[in-house]
């Protein structure tokens, strides 16, 4: 099953993530990305990725567990 | 097997290859770039990277060993200079000919020339070797002239300003921020510029610049002369379409596509990113925009409706772009052109400002926002944009928002 990871030191609040899976990702009062979920099911792999895609920093992957 | 071939190698290139394969598109994917080095990402050029904290490879879009697992073929370093849309087939610079099933333009935009011909020392910011040559300059030391105060001008401003060099800013606008952000909010970004220690001239044009790198004279309107060792140029993009010219697709300061992203008048011919001009169903009306986040979205809609033809999807986007200058990240969503009201919520001023402005439009929605130093409400403000909520529907969300975060220990506020 594929599992969100977020590089919480890199992530800038950007929130690109948010707009694109706002049921896996959101932001906190800081401006950190916060994980909603971690592990995702294959049908939602398409679409998280290309969230997870949409960060300008790269501070979001999925892995393969 | 069909192949889909994408023309330009930047973030709206390199996304829709990827997301051509993300969608399960199991043809050839070709990605054609005019320069020979990995495809990078531009928003670092004005930042990080011209200020030494990234380097070269930190700013790499995409690896060749991540192309070689997603099958995308690399054709780098040879511009394409024709398409002939009847005969699906696209010429490169060096003589190939590439055939194709369905081609993306995501060819972007180049930096608008500057129109003072100096032989050294004057910069625009664009590409990855622009940036290389203007980090070199500013590391020998100011000062510096930046023309334009718009988003890049700003961010080298404080990246050149970060390194030690004596910089102003010059710009024809009054308030330059204010022609997105009306002269309110605007002067807040001014006065950033002058917190940090560099000069603006707005209000005054420039009438030429002479000299060389280390000597340059820029003249102004108002007859003063700056003394400048560089000078950087950033008055704004021009939509790179002009290797179009000949193909029959229809260009106005950018490819002229319809809701799905789709060139007019073809079926198969697709283009995203900073060179597209589409029709926004929301808006009514063809839009181009040059950001960042709009790039990858389109890639991703194109891929879509590449890989699911009988499904095409509008593209409507809520346009948001952000803008890292000195000690504040700025985050703007929606069209702040179309208001007729706005209001600052908590504090636009100072190194600790925390709050951001919200407007609205005179059918009473919420059209856009503005946040400096805080991600949360504008993400709060994507949703409630994304949903056409009322304005003061917004405004009370956003202000709950700053109420909650003065409770906390630690806030700003
Ligand atoms: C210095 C700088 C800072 C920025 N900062 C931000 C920011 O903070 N936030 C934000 O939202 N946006 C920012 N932007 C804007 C953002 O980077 C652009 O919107 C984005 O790069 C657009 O991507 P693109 O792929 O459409 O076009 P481009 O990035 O312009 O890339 C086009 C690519 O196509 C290639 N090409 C051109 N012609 C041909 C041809 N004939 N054949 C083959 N290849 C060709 C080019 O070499 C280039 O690699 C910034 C831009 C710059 C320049
Ligand atoms: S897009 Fe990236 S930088 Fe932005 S909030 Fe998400 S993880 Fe953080």
């Amino acid at each position: 099953m594929p599992v969100l990871k977020a590089d919480f030191g890199a992530c800038q609040g950007y929130a690109n993530c948010v707009a694109g899976a706002p049921d896996a990702y959101d932001i906190d009062d800081d401006g950190t990305v916060v994980l909603l979920k971690e592990r995702i099911g294959a049908e939602d792999l398409p679409r998280l990725q290309e969230a997870a895609r949409s960060c300008p920093v790269s501070a979001l992957t999925i892995e393969d567990a | 097997m069909s192949t889909t071939v994408v023309v330009g190698s930047s973030v709206a290139g390199v996304r829709t290859a990827q997301a051509l394969r993300t969608e399960g598109y199991d043809g050839r994917v070709v990605l054609v770039g005019a320069e020979p080095g990995p495809p990078y990402d531009k928003p670092p050029l004005s930042k990080q990277f011209l200020s030494g904290a990234r380097q070269a490879h930190e700013v790499t879009l995409l690896t060749a060993q991540e192309a070689h697992l997603a099958r995308i073929e690399l054709r780098l370093g040879s511009a394409a200079r024709c398409l002939d849309v009847a005969a699906r087939r696209l010429r490169l610079a060096d003589g190939a000919e590439l055939a194709y099933d369905t081609c993306v333009i995501a060819t972007g935009a180049a930096a608008r020339p500057s129109p003072w011909p100096v032989r050294s020392g004057l910069h625009v910011v664009r590409t990855l070797a622009d940036s290389a040559a203007l980090r070199a300059d500013l590391l020998r030391g100011g000062p510096v002239v930046v023309v334009g105060g718009g988003f890049v001008g700003a961010e080298v401003a404080a990246t050149a300003r970060g390194l030690g060099c004596a910089v102003t800013v010059v710009d024809p606008l009054p308030v330059p921020m204010g022609r997105l952000l009306g002269p309110e909010v605007g002067a807040h970004f001014t006065a950033l510029h002058e917190r940090h220690g560099v000069a603006t001239r707005f209000g005054t044009g420039v009438e030429a610049v002479t000299g060389e790198s280390g000597r340059l004279r820029v003249a102004l309107t108002d007859k003063t002369v700056l003394p400048a060792a560089t000078v950087v140029v950033g008055i704004g993009a021009v939509p790179n379409d002009r290797w179009l010219a000949g193909s029959g697709l229809l260009l106005d300061d950018g490819v002229v596509c319809d809701e799905f992203c789709r060139a007019v008048g073809t079926g198969d011919v697709y283009a995203a990113g900073d060179v597209a001009r589409w029709y926004h169903p929301g808006h009514g009306t063809r839009v181009r925009v040059e950001h960042w986040t709009n790039a990858v979205d389109q890639a991703a809609l194109v891929a879509r409706n590449i890989t699911r033809p009988e499904h095409p999807q509008p593209y409507a986007p809520v346009p948001y772009v952000w803008s890292d200058q000195y000690d504040w990240k700025i985050q703007i969503a929606g069209t702040p052109a179309d208001a007729t009201r706005h209001t600052v919520v908590g504090r636009l001023s100072g190194g600790t400002a925390r709050g951001g402005a919200l407007y609205g439009d005179d059918s009473g929605r919420l059209c856009a926002a503005v946040t400096v130093n805080w991600p949360r409400a504008l993400v709060e403000c994507r949703r409630l944009l994304a949903g056409q909520a009322p304005f003061d529907t917004a405004l009370d969300r956003v202000d709950r928002l700053a109420a909650r975060a003065a409770g906390r220990p630690g806030a700003t506020r």
